[in-house]
């Protein structure tokens, strides 16, 4: 039996990047809140130390910041005609735990979707006529105007390092010229480049394409935000994707956020407990509260007026599902809405080696890359190339990481001396560069409860279907190509083009990009939630994250993700906490 | 971890004390401006570092202390007629605060900081008596102390206030300004800066001639604050003072262990302008000490400490010892590195440090410990690099100076 705590007024569920954002901006409107979170708590000067942060073995290989699957994972198959069986091992993606949660260990790629990435379907039917039947892409029921204020909001927060394309319209020199109009510059200028990157943009620029420096959440500068957090200036160390960082230079909730959060007397977190479940009231149309389960197995029931779903995108659905919220997804007839259109990255690569030009790879920053964004969305004509969607190409000096960065040309062996050999060789005179694909919604694609895999407190499991559809496979392979001519461009020894071929696989890991599931739209039987995340179903329930992306642009999230939280985290405390109940009729 | 107040609090009978026939209520004379004066004067004084622990009631006392002649828990100063303050008469309390002395006649420790409360007018403890009296009051019984013989007589009190405690509230100094005057005020009495930073003779008392020089205590070394002639803080504006103790930090310096707790709770909420004249007065204070006489390091020394500098602390601090400032401190040309005892310099090394946050500086920039990953020559090594490179210039630092505080720390579980 639960026991039954004192109410709060707001319960998040996880305590990553969109809790600490609403637990903020909440507290600050004068709401008692409380943060729930199954992991520990972690900061930077006692989990991230300079002094043992970047080690690759205990935080890459071994695992250390991210979800354990032995406590909770997945189960996964490519269509609904396999048996899903688990993902013991992370592969793919790699979702977080702990305080932070995956905020801590992303790389800080901050980009903002294209305006014409809201309306998907109808911009795409006006201009290329019907999209195929099963491709189950839909508008956001936003627009890339309405979320502009959050984006800049998010993009202050975090310190973001770039330049701008396109500011008020009016196009500038040196930024990104096909992103939507900004209201201000980015509040810091963009990273230094390294060589790799200023090689490929030189390529770029002599075939006629427009590079710009990638946004950075990595420090520029030392930069104090509006909450008066510092943060200090990155030393391109290269440990970013998988470790926290030491130096107080990547955008995180640790960084940009906690200070000011973890002092205020009407916000509380509690970790290392876990939400089983969302509770409803009798008629089922109101949230009660959360109940959750500690470390030693006591079960808690956690009233609260106001309930959000702040964990991973992956668990919010799931959580979702488990609580009877909502109708789920049926694939075979298309309705239901819960775990519909899960969509994830289509990303490939191209290794451009070169025998006498050194890249120094270890000189390196989550995103410190140059980019090129032609062929992103519809940035181009699609017609008679049979897809629509598209990503940007990229040349990016992440790392040099010893265990993980050794590339080879193409028919090295995979191992042995020869592979030593291609190694020590190929190592500093290596530049790579990505393709980052958008993935269409397909009707196939979902997540469901697992019928027969149960996580350590006995629930089911999330059951993930999904596969690339031809739509990615012809996108990927025309990014693939592009970047090809700009790697030739760059006039290397020989280069590696390395499609993404065949089915999709859970092992290699691509992307922790994973989206849908509890998507937002304008129609209640075909979304989850409303334009401000708020439940269809259940009016004093939101649900934030990348959950709500009807399908998966090619960009990386977190920008889009920061700026919905901010979005929806206004329209609580402007329209909700006025007048409680639902905010678009129904 | 301790406060630098909690050092002089040797005893936890202070304040405890019951007065059995002066139990009457007085009535209610107080304004809220009083109270208010009183609250703000209360937190000038940092009361709550030693009379409140991090899980009981405010001011409710019962800190454990450990010194050298044993351990000490300090006592309730809530308004609860039982076990705090709540049967003290005004005059009581003045007489506590000014002369040392309980309501039962009997002498309190110099370890509660009377020798500089003494300069407190009248008019402020009167203050600081209301705004207590609005405390919400605690039963919670002081535990009684541990003290060794003969220091759990308080009657060796007395003899201790004849020789080196004279009492007397603070005369203004009619040659300087206003504005020094009241830094003076705060610094000499209700901050009592000089717990910490003034040297102490064999007695444990303030050496008056040396106001403020800088004095070992717990393991870190709390710098001279005089800051004309040749001292240290030479170099530091009355504007990078008052930043440091409203913020926590300033373009030389951020404030951690001890100090870090004194800005947190007491300073940073003080008004600008008081902070300004604290700064205008330290600024004045001429200490002349002997010029540091480095020696020319061992160059294999300096080979060491550069190459541990540039893989283990030149992420923050920068390779040319700039660092990031009000995040990471400079390094060059710092005060703290030249510090004539190294004590806190090596401290930082073996343990890490965190910086004060507060609410106009909220981030809590920390430095991790490297006692765990540097051996002492490793340590010495660096930290004697560090005193030597971009312009910087003081004594070596040995491996027997960091062995002897690893020692230390590792013995009083610091």
């Amino acid at each position: 039996m639960a026991e039954k705590l004192k109410s709060v007024d707001v319960v998040l569920v996880g305590f990553g990047w969109t809790a600490a954002m609403v637990g903020q901006e909440l507290t600050d409107a004068g709401l008692s809140v409380l943060a729930i979170e199954r992991g520990s708590w972690r900061d930077t000067a006692t989990d991230f130390a300079v002094t043992f942060a970047q080690d690759e073995l205990r935080y890459m290989w071994r695992r250390e910041l991210f979800q354990e699957p032995a406590r909770d994972t997945l189960t996964f198959r490519n269509d609904a005609g396999q048996t899903a069986l688990p993902m013991r091992h992370l592969g793919s993606f790699l979702p977080g735990s702990g305080v932070g949660g995956a905020g801590v260990h992303w790389n800080g790629q901050t980009w903002r979707f294209l305006p014409s990435d809201f309306n998907v379907r109808s911009h795409n039917e006006q201009r290329y006529g019907p999209l195929p039947t099963d491709m189950t892409v839909q508008d956001w029921g936003i627009t890339y105007d309405e979320l502009e204020p959050y984006y800049d909001k998010f993009e202050y927060l975090c310190g973001i390092g770039g330049k701008a394309g396109n500011l008020r319209g009016q196009i500038q020199e040196g930024g990104n010229p096909f992103e939507g109009p900004r209201s201000r510059e980015y509040p810091n200028p963009p990273m230094d480049m390294a060589y790799a990157p200023t090689l490929f943009g030189e390529a770029a620029k002599k075939l006629g394409l427009r590079p710009f420096p990638c946004p950075s959440a990595n420090m520029t500068r030392a930069y104090t935000n509006p909450l008066g957090v510092t943060l200090a200036p990155c030393t391109y160390c290269g440990f970013c994707e998988k470790f926290g960082c030491g130096n107080n230079s990547k955008a995180s909730p640790q960084t940009t956020i906690l200070p000011v959060l973890m002092q205020k007397d009407n916000f509380e977190l509690r970790t290392e407990c876990e939400v089983l479940s969302v509770n409803r009231d009798h008629a089922g149309k109101q949230a009660t509260g959360v109940t959750y389960i500690d470390t030693r197995g006591r079960t808690f029931e956690q009233p609260a007026q106001l309930v959000i779903l702040c964990a991973y995108g992956l668990h919010n659905v799931r959580l979702l599902l488990l609580s009877g919220i909502g109708t789920p997804y049926d694939p075979k007839t298309n309705e239901g809405a819960v775990g519909k259109n899960y969509a994830y990255q289509i990303v490939s690569g191209v290794d451009v080696f070169f025998d006498d030009k050194v890249m120094n790879p270890f000189v390196g920053a989550g995103a410190l890359g140059i980019g090129i964004d032609e062929y992103n969305g519809d940035n181009f004509d699609h017609s008679g190339q049979g897809f629509i969607g598209g990503g940007y190409i990229a040349c990016w000096n992440t790392n040099g990481r010893p265990i993980e960065h050794h590339p080879t040309p193409e028919g090295t062996p995979k191992w042995g001396s020869k592979w030593k050999r291609a190694v020590a060789e190929n190592y500093l005179t290596t530049a790579s560069i990505s393709t980052h694909g958008a993935v269409m919604s397909h009707r196939r694609n979902c997540l469901d409860l697992d019928p027969t895999y149960r996580d350590i407190h006995g629930r089911p499991l999330m059951r993930l279907t999904f596969d690339f559809t031809e739509n990615e496979h012809r996108m990927s392979d025309y990014l693939t190509k592009r970047a090809a001519d700009i790697a030739r461009a760059m006039d290397p020894r020989e280069i590696h083009a390395k499609t993404r071929a065949g089915r999709y696989s859970i092992v290699p890991y691509q992307t922790t990009h994973n989206t849908g599931g509890a998507i937002m739209g304008s129609d209640p039987k075909t979304s989850v939630v409303n334009k401000y995340l708020q439940s269809w179903d259940i009016s004093n329930l939101f649900v934030m994250g990348a959950g709500a992306f009807p399908q998966n642009p090619g960009y990386n999230p977190t920008g889009t993700v920061g700026a919905l939280t901010y979005w929806a985290v206004n329209a609580i405390k402007s329209q909700y906490l006025k007048n409680p109940g639902p905010l678009i009729p129904t | 971890m301790p406060s630098p107040a909690r050092r002089l609090l040797l005893s936890s009978g202070i304040l405890v004390t019951l007065s059995f026939g002066a139990g009457f209520a007085r009535a209610a004379d107080t304004s809220f401006s009083e109270i208010e004066k009183g609250r703000y004067l209360a937190t000038a004084g940092d009361c709550t570092a030693c009379h409140t622990t991090s899980k009981g009631a405010y001011l409710s006392g019962g800190l454990p202390i450990k010194t050298p002649f044993g351990l000490i828990y300090s006592p309730n100063i809530t308004p609860d007629r039982d076990t705090g303050i709540g049967n003290w008469s005004k005059d009581e309390f003045y007489n506590a605060i000014h002369h040392g002395v309980r309501p039962d006649g009997k002498r309190l420790y110099p370890a509660f900081p009377y020798p500089y409360f003494t300069k407190l007018t009248r008019d402020d403890v009167d203050a600081i008596y209301a705004y207590l009296k609005t405390v919400k009051a605690v039963s919670a019984k002081t535990q009684a102390p541990e003290l060794t013989w003969p220091l759990n007589y308080r009657i060796v009190v007395r003899g201790w206030d004849w020789m080196f405690f004279k009492p007397g509230t603070y005369k203004a100094n009619s040659a300087k300004s206003a504005e020094w005057n009241r830094g003076a005020y705060l610094v000499e009495g209700a901050a009592h800066c000089g717990a910490c930073h003034t040297p102490k003779n064999i007695a444990g008392a303030a050496k008056t001639d040396e106001k403020l020089h800088g004095d070992r205590l717990q393991n870190w070394f709390a710098p001279n604050l005089a800051s004309k002639g040749r001292a240290s803080l030479a170099q530091w504006s009355v504007d990078d003072i008052v930043e440091y103790l409203q913020t926590g930090r300033n373009r030389h310096s951020g404030a951690t262990g001890l100090m870090s707790e004194v800005v947190e709770k007491s300073t940073s909420k003080l008004s600008r302008d008081d902070l300004r004249a604290m700064a205008v007065y330290l600024k004045d204070i001429t200490s002349q000490p002997a010029p540091l006489s480095p020696s020319t390091p061992d160059p294999s020394v300096m080979a060491t400490g550069k190459r541990i500098f540039e893989t283990s602390c030149a992420a923050c601090h920068r390779k040319d010892g700039t660092g990031v400032p009000r995040m990471f401190p400079p390094l060059a040309k710092s005060a703290l590195v030249h510090s004539r005892n190294p004590t806190t310099i090596i401290r930082m090394i073996l343990k890490g440090a965190r910086t004060a946050a507060t609410n106009a500086a909220p981030t809590h920039s920390a430095m991790p410990a490297y006692d765990w990953k540097l051996s002492d020559d490793e340590i010495a090594a660096v930290a004697t690099y560090v005193r030597n490179s971009w312009g910087n210039a003081a004594p070596s630092i040995s491996p027997a100076d960091v062995a002897s505080l690893r020692k230390d720390l590792a013995s009083r579980n610091q």
